[in-house]
């Protein structure tokens, strides 16, 4: 298959599965198994990555810690409805196009003005006519200059359930072969094949096509003790009790009827405010003043403030 | 052990899981980076691989806990023969025939025993000496039987048949009958034995093909039960089967969300949008080089429900609901209201309560007494009027049986007026219709639509008929 470009090199970071989670431990991202799992996977295997799953559970945020543990350039790109090829792949750099046709129209004219007829002056200029289309004159937009880092380069393609089907298509050939095909030049191929991570809320289900492309991983929300160690991580300053009560207390939420389901980002934004507010322990009164922290919804925190209490005492006894 | 592989992958599509061959060959080269030795390492790594979904990696945790556990056995036999070379099923198609021949099945089945007496060795298998004997021996019989082509339980014993005539059964019983006609102690004796033998046999072979049933059958058997089910008439489901309908119901309106889900945008090509396209170009000194044309968006679909949930048509209710609120994805802007006395909203219950407990709540709070249609109409016209407008399709759920009363034909075509369409789904057959209290005969006129509803099928058909304007 794609052999022939084989890896020069596996970097440490990506020599096993135990390897991977370390890395990424190094840059404060707690992986799940399955999580190092795929990363380990898309370099073998040279695929990319597709990463489904509740917004707000770190799917972009793998991407870039595997940049930063690489040490590699992340490239990024957001996907939306609209997004097309001039701005996902390249475009013509329209403006220094026609600056230089004026600058250099003195020139092409001196260059056909011993041309007898209209024939030998077209003849003569077609051997330049392609300065114009050359990559001098080429914008590279994120797929391609994500071909084109010579180091390599994590790719992430932020939110494809946003872009629209013909998007997907043009990614195709990019995810499988690692190329990008610009027909007034040629075919650029990577030099080193950039890790592709991509991720959708699942808004739209996504083409059987990419799909088949793509390592499948989907990260769901943590479990309290996962849970616990990444906000440990994250923010350093919450002490063992009320990180414990704070986790559980989110953890009881996640299992109430609401409509946008408390994330990962949220647990670790609340601790931050608890430790901003010199909390030391969680009371009804404090949880209810800062619910707008972990919910984001009018409705879903009046559902919650009322059960305060109970949820609280629930933990607790999840807790013990 | 790449066949170890080929097989589970087959093991995987029989359990409808998709699997392409470019998976398929993914899936091999996983195997070649991460190894066989790490079995957790494996299960997550194929489970990347392999499954495309939530839904498929459900399947593939379950089938590869079951497959394994039966590989590592076999496994586990062939190192107790290291002779053997590992491979059961090497050579073994010819064996179909030969195996109806219990002289030359013995001559397969003994070649682990001490040469010698067929039965001795059988025998010897049932008493479970060699566990990795008989796992061997399972494994040939069964391939032999054809036990991976196995579709229904109900196939089970004739599997299990073939699998002891492969083991050489037969020469067994031969001996038993021979055993029985001596009419001596001795002779009784042995048969007793022999019987004992044939039972465990027969235990193990039942096990055997058991297990390869929950790999490779269960889901066909699954698949022809809800095939059965979608074309059964609501009406007539009982009580254990509202589970399984409500898994294929979420299946099917998975799969026509997917259908719906195409662009909500059209180019208009000829209709120069000149106001972004003056701004596009405005960098190339308003030469227009990116010409933009004007994108005619699509209305998002719009369902208002009307259902009458008196008792007749409770049931259909349910499963439409249900369809409905599974459609969610593409079905954003859902509004839904009951009606059997008077009318009432349920969207809120519906979605705030689990599906259960909101139907009783439902039914409670409409009451059950005598369905008004005409009353209902009016309430909906009166009281809810602006939430249809000229995006919205209503959709009336309902036998039109309006126990007499004034229909409010003038009520019901200005809803009709007022709507982009109007949907009725009636669970009984056209002939029915007009006859006795049913007004439907005088709701047609005003209806896009007129449609018998009574099964799985037809209420996707109807579904997807609705969603169809909208794309």
């Amino acid at each position: 298959m794609t052999d022939g470009v084989e890896q020069k090199e596996t970097p440490a970071g990506l020599a096993s599965v135990e390897a991977v989670t370390q890395m990424l431990a190094g840059t404060g991202y707690i992986a799940t198994p399955e999580i190092a799992t795929a990363v380990y996977l898309a370099h073998h295997l040279r695929k990319p990555v597709l990463i489904e799953g509740p917004a707000g559970v770190g799917k972009t945020d793998l991407a870039r810690s595997v940049a930063l543990g690489l040490e590699q350039p992340l490239i990024r790109m957001q996907c939306y409805e609209g997004l097309d090829e001039s701005k996902a792949l390249y475009e013509w750099k329209y403006g220094k196009q026609l600056l230089y046709t004026q600058i250099l129209k003195d020139k092409i004219g001196h260059l056909v003005e011993d041309a007898d007829s209209l024939d030998e002056a077209l003849h003569k200029l077609t051997g330049f006519q392609d300065i114009f289309f050359s990559r001098d004159f080429l914008e590279p937009r994120p797929l391609l200059k994500a071909m084109e880092q010579s180091t390599g380069s994590v790719l992430l393609i932020d939110e494809i359930d946003k872009s629209d089907e013909e998007f997907e298509a043009l990614l195709l050939e990019v995810l499988s072969d690692y190329q990008v095909t610009v027909p007034e030049i040629g075919t650029i191929a990577a030099q080193v094949p950039p890790l592709v991570v991509l991720t959708s809320n699942a808004t739209r289900e996504l083409g059987d096509a990419l799909k088949r492309r793509c390592l499948h991983l989907h990260i769901d929300f943590p479990d309290a003790d996962l849970e616990a160690q990444i906000v440990r991580t994250r923010v350093p300053e919450v002490t063992g009790r009320l990180l414990e009560r704070l986790v559980d207390f989110v953890q009881a939420v996640r299992g109430e009827n609401i409509r946008k389901l408390p994330s990962i980002s949220e647990t670790i934004d609340w601790a931050r405010t608890l430790i901003l507010l010199h909390a030391d322990s969680l009371d009804p009164a404090l949880v209810r003043s800062t619910l707008n922290v972990i919910l984001k919804r009018q409705s879903d925190i009046a559902e919650v403030a009322g059960k305060v209490e109970a949820l609280l005492a629930g933990g607790d006894k999840a807790g013990r | 052990m790449e066949r170890t592989l080929t097989r589970y992958i087959r093991a995987l599509r029989s359990a409808g899981a998709g699997v392409s061959t470019t998976e398929a060959m993914d899936a091999a080269r996983t195997v070649d980076v991460v190894g066989w030795a790490d079995r957790g390492v494996l299960k997550t790594a194929l489970g990347t691989v392999l499954a495309k979904s939530v839904e498929e990696k459900a399947i593939h945790d379950q089938l590869f806990e079951l497959y394994f556990s039966r590989e590592a056995a076999s496994a586990a036999a062939s190192e107790g023969k290291p002779g053997e070379g590992g491979d059961p099923d090497t050579g073994r198609p010819g064996e179909g025939e030969a195996g109806a021949d219990p002289q030359s099945g013995d001559a397969e089945g003994d070649e682990g025993a001490e040469g010698g007496d067929p039965v001795e060795a059988l025998s010897a298998l049932a008493r479970g000496e060699n566990p990795g004997q008989l796992a061997m021996a399972l494994e040939r019989a069964g391939a032999a039987a054809g036990v991976d082509e196995i579709r229904f339980a109900t196939q089970s014993g004739y599997f299990v048949r073939k699998m002891m005539e492969n083991m050489g059964v037969e020469a067994l019983e031969a001996r038993l009958m021979e055993a029985l006609s001596r009419r001596t102690p001795e002779g009784e004796a042995e048969a007793e034995g022999l019987i004992g033998t044939r039972s465990a046999l027969q235990k193990q072979a039942r096990a055997f093909v058991e297990a390869r049933f929950e790999i490779y059958g269960k889901s066909a058997q699954d698949a022809f039960m809800n095939e059965i089910l979608a074309e059964r008439s609501f009406g007539a489901l009982g009580r254990s089967d509202t589970e399984r309908m409500r898994a294929l119901v979420e299946r099917m309106a998975k799969r026509l969300a997917v259908r719906h889900a195409r662009r909500r945008k059209v180019r208009d090509r000829g209709r120069l949008d000149v106001r972004r396209t003056l701004r596009a170009n405005a960098g190339h000194d308003g030469v227009p080089f990116d010409i933009i044309w004007k994108i005619k968006r699509k209305d998002r679909p719009k369902i208002v429900a009307v259902c009458d949930v008196s008792g007749s048509v409770a049931q259909y209710v349910r499963f439409l609901l249900l369809f409905l609120h599974a459609l969610k994805e593409k079905v954003t802007d859902l509004e839904t209201f009951a009606f059997s006395a008077h009318l009432a909203d349920v969207s809120r219950p519906l979605e705030t309560l689990p599906f259960e407990t909101a139907m009783r709540a439902i039914v409670d709070e409409v009451g059950s007494g005598g369905t008004d249609y005409g009353a209902a109409f009016l309430e909906l016209d009166r009281d809810f009027g602006e939430v249809i407008d000229r995006r919205t399709t209503v959709l009336v759920l309902g036998d039109g049986r309006s126990n007499y009363s004034n229909p409010r034909l003038d009520v019901f075509k200005q809803i009709a007026d007022q709507a982009k369409r109007l949907v009725w789904l009636c669970p009984e057959p056209a002939t029915n219709w007009g006859s006795g209290d049913s007004c439907l005969l005088e709701y047609r006129p005003f209806c896009t639509l007129l449609t018998q509803c009574s099964t799985v099928i037809d209420l996707e058909r109807a579904l997807d008929e609705i969603l169809m304007a909208y794309d």
